[in-house]
């Protein structure tokens, strides 16, 4: 028998105030996350990954209008009043940001912003908060926690300070972490260190991740299964390793096309997708890929396609399967 | 737990310099260490007064009006016959006395009411902001002569007045400040972690906009004490026999052409002390916070 999500997302939406009037940054998007499970969501930029994330923490300015269903453990967080909201947060639900030259408080020490969390969600005392911030610094890597506990985040490297948001979003040992991009501001030598951290302490306490990225390579090492966004819209979700192995959608071929690959020979042209990603405010009505796919026929503008499962909950939201699946995909 | 207040002084500055840093910059900063030493004369005239004046700057005396700079009245006596450097010392007195209680007001309820703005957004910002807006519109010596007429002239009238003046300015200030810490990272990492928006506020919003509301706070004390000389030479604000340099000024208008330094003394005395402050402002602008320094 399979076990009840932890978190289950059903048709979520989510409408912006742009400048150019309300726009629509995420459409239908549904999936469920049991414990213990990772699930990747990549993407090009713009395509509406961070709003999805913070859409699930309740973190969208006031002005957005949120549409859908949002279920932790089978109670729905939509509507949910920001008090309520506030006692899931780095509590049950936690979040690690793309910047984390940014996401400390120049103001505060690291010690303080680490047992912050515990202290607002755990009956624990300043002083136990402390040392536990200090073992929590110390099993994310921080060179002489004990120490540099009381050092404000200015002192630290950008890879160390990453380690530092990564302590102060697990210090309640949540349930779903969210780690949006976080590597993508890191030097590249560091970012495996970071990405190996946090699969590792995910694993260590059985905690379900949604790990953002927009490369697919760390997509492919880190989660259980993926789903590929374009345009406010999940495109293409299954397994890892089905997805990868049968990629169904133009879009996710296009991508993987596009990846700078190590050991290429030199010269080899990065095939890049045509053509730009649409602006929120002019997305197309029917499929949001139209515009850029190669095999794209009247009827694509139609409607918004319907995610069709092409085997083993391997759904690809495209009306021509038959011919993108065929041997050997698209050309781009 | 909060962190200890001179860690957090320190750390005003973006990239936290020590202290002893900040005076050394200090004290080469040009515009800010005259600042500090024409305010600081102020100051020492009003603390001065306090214990000690040439002559008592009550004592009238009409036998001796009128007398030009000697060595017993060092600048020589107003129409009444008291001394004037003792008046200018005294009247230090209600100016800075003024200035504090004033800004005091604007500071507490303009920032109370800027912050909730920035924190509750909605219609809670756009009624603060059509209030600030409203009250703007009245300036310090209009609602004094509104509040003039309902509890009459004095002290208390004019400070009120020029504090409710001070409002709006705190009131924009600080929600433009605050929102822009609103809309930085670490409040939406510390709002992933849980924080509402109250412990933000105070932990975040304020420690990051306190150098603004500082140097706001130095300018609107000389608007203060602009607005307090201008009642007083109205006749709305500190009534005599309470020395005032407005109410000085107001004395002297009718000896104009018979003794002219009569009223430039005091109109010195208020240049004096809005320099100071303006360059204050401006120094401690530069001093805490580079990036305001270099956007103006
Ligand atoms: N607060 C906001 N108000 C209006 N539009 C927004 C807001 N936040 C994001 N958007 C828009 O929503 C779209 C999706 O943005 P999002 O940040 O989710 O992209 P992303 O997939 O995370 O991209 P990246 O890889 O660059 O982080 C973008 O077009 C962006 O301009
Ligand atoms: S639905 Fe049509 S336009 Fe969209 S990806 Fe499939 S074939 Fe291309
Ligand atoms: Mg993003």
């Amino acid at each position: 028998m399979r076990e009840a999500p932890l978190l289950e997302v059903k048709d979520l939406g989510v409408t912006l105030n742009t400048s150019r009037g309300p726009a629509q940054a995420v459409r239908g998007v549904s999936f469920a996350l049991r414990r213990g499970e990772t699930l990747g969501l990549v993407g090009e930029s713009g395509c509406g990954k961070s709003v999805t994330a913070l859409a699930l923490m309740g973190l969208l300015p006031e002005s957005a209008v949120i549409s859908g269903s949002v279920r932790l453990d089978g109670a729905e967080l939509v509507g949910l009043p920001d008090a309520a909201y506030c006692k899931l947060r780095g509590n049950r639900i936690s979040m690690i940001f793309q910047e984390p030259m940014t996401a400390l408080n120049p103001m505060h020490t690291i010690g303080h912003q680490v047992a912050e969390p515990l202290l607002r969600h755990t009956g624990v005392s300043a002083a136990q908060a402390r040392q536990e911030a200090i073992a929590l610094l110390d099993r994310v890597g921080l060179p002489d926690a004990a120490k540099r506990v009381d050092a404000y985040p200015h002192q630290f490297s950008g890879g160390q300070r990453q380690r530092i948001t990564i302590a102060m979003a697990l210090a309640c040992q949540p349930d779903v972490l969210i780690a949006d991009e976080p590597t993508t501001a890191l030097d590249v030598t560091i970012q495996g260190q970071i990405l190996d951290l946090i699969a590792g302490l995910v694993a260590e306490h059985g905690m379900s991740m949604i790990l953002i990225s927009h490369d697919l390579g760390v997509i492919a090492e880190n989660v259980d299964r993926m789903m590929v966004m374009y345009g406010g819209t999940v495109v293409e979700s299954g397994a890892t390793d089905a997805v990868f192995t049968r990629m169904g959608h133009p879009y996710t071929q296009g991508l993987f096309r596009a990846r700078p690959r190590l050991g290429a020979r030199k010269g080899t042209r990065l095939k890049t997708i045509a053509g730009t990603v649409p602006e929120l405010a002019d997305l197309p009505a029917g499929c949001t890929f139209a515009d850029r796919c190669a095999i794209v026929e009247a009827r694509c503008r139609a409607a918004l396609p319907a995610v069709v499962d092409v085997g083993g909950s391997h759904g690809v939201r495209c009306i021509r399967t038959d011919v993108s699946m065929a041997a050997g995909g698209v050309g781009a | 737990m909060s962190a200890p207040l001179t860690a957090s002084t320190a750390a005003i500055t973006p990239g936290a310099r020590p202290v002893t840093g900040f005076w050394r910059r200090a004290l080469r900063h040009r515009s800010f260490a005259l600042g500090a030493v024409l305010s600081l004369v102020v100051l020492g005239a009003a603390l001065l007064s306090l214990v000690w004046t040439p002559w008592p700057a009550y004592d009238i005396d009409v036998a001796s009006k009128l007398r030009p700079p000697s060595a017993a009245h060092w600048l020589g006596t107003d129409v009444l016959g008291r001394d004037i450097v003792s008046l200018l010392l005294v009247g230090a007195r209600s100016t800075i006395l003024v200035g504090v209680i004033a800004v005091g007001i604007g500071l507490t309820f303009g920032v109370g009411l800027g912050l909730i703005a920035a924190a509750r957004k909605g219609w809670t910002e756009e009624l603060i902001m059509r209030m600030s807006d409203f009250t703007f519109a009245f300036p310090a010596v209009l609602s004094a002569i509104m509040l003039a007429a309902v509890a009459g002239p004095g002290m208390v009238t004019s400070i009120t007045a020029i504090g409710i003046f001070q409002i709006p300015t705190f009131v924009r200030v600080t929600r433009g400040s605050a929102n822009a810490i609103w809309a930085r990272e670490f409040v939406l990492a510390a709002r992933a972690a849980g924080k509402g928006s109250f412990r933000i506020t105070i932990e975040h919003v304020l420690p990051n906009i306190l150098s603004i509301l500082i140097v706001q706070a130095t300018i609107q004390f000389a608007l203060a004490i602009l607005a307090e000389a201008a009642l007083s030479y109205l006749g709305l604000g500190t009534q005599p026999p309470q020395p005032s340099w407005g109410r000085m000024l107001n004395d002297a208008q009718t000896l104009l052409f018979q003794s002219p330094m009569l009223a430039v003394y005091p109109g010195a005395a208020i240049a004096i002390a809005v320099l100071g402050l303006n360059l204050l402002g401006d120094g401690l602008r530069d001093l805490l916070d580079p990036r305001l320094a270099r956007e103006r």
